[in-house]
């Protein structure tokens, strides 16, 4: 499943989801449900780097809520996927839905790698079958 | 005896609406965090918490 689909699908699961990006550590944005995402991408990786130095280590997700509504991070390596919802959401189903995604995303593009061709074995050669 | 009931009823609505609303103030600004090995942080109050929420604010800010 390519990301946009992948971001498609947890906009329609979750009602709660107002907006969501995936995007990379670097910052380059794989797909976005809103029509200029860089400003929240850009904001979500502010938030991300200053959490990661809360206690010097990088975490896996985190949950920023405030009275206007709650920012959502999940990452997985590389791959980062961030919402917002309205205050008050239901934190473990946000939560649920922003892993699959992100593991949809990931299984999109796995598949959409070339796959290699087997590696033939190579045929014996007469000199080891005389050995 | 009935006046005495309903003042109770009362009392006791207005202690239940109190622990109603006493436990909404918990779910107050903070900012979760949650670790590799399944440990998570919770800042609700003090230089990190408030630094975090402001970056929280920008990126709602930013999708609107």
């Amino acid at each position: 499943m390519e990301a946009a689909q992948a971001l498609a699908d947890l906009t329609e699961i979750s009602t709660q989801i107002k907006a969501a990006a995936l995007f990379r550590a670097d910052g380059s944005i794989d797909a976005a449900t809103l029509p200029d995402g860089s400003r929240f991408v850009e904001a979500s990786r502010s938030l991300l780097s200053a959490a990661d130095g809360v206690r010097g280590e990088p975490l896996v997700q985190l949950e920023a809520a405030t009275a206007d509504g709650s920012v959502f991070i999940v990452r997985d390596g590389d791959r980062v996927v961030a919402a917002a919802t309205g205050p008050e959401p239901t934190v473990g189903l946000v939560f649920y839905d922003l892993k699959s995604c992100l593991r949809s995303s990931a299984e999109g593009e796995e598949a959409s790698k070339p796959k290699r061709a087997p590696k033939r074995k190579e045929p014996e050669s007469e000199e080891a079958g005389d050995a | 005896m009935r006046r005495l009931l309903v003042l109770l009823a009362a009392a006791g609505a207005v202690l239940a609406a109190l622990a109603f609303f006493r436990r909404g103030g918990a779910r107050r600004e903070r900012v979760d965090l949650y670790y590799a090995d399944g440990s998570m942080v919770s800042l609700g109050d003090g230089p990190d918490a408030e630094r975090l929420l402001a970056l929280g604010r920008t990126a709602l800010a930013a999708q609107r």
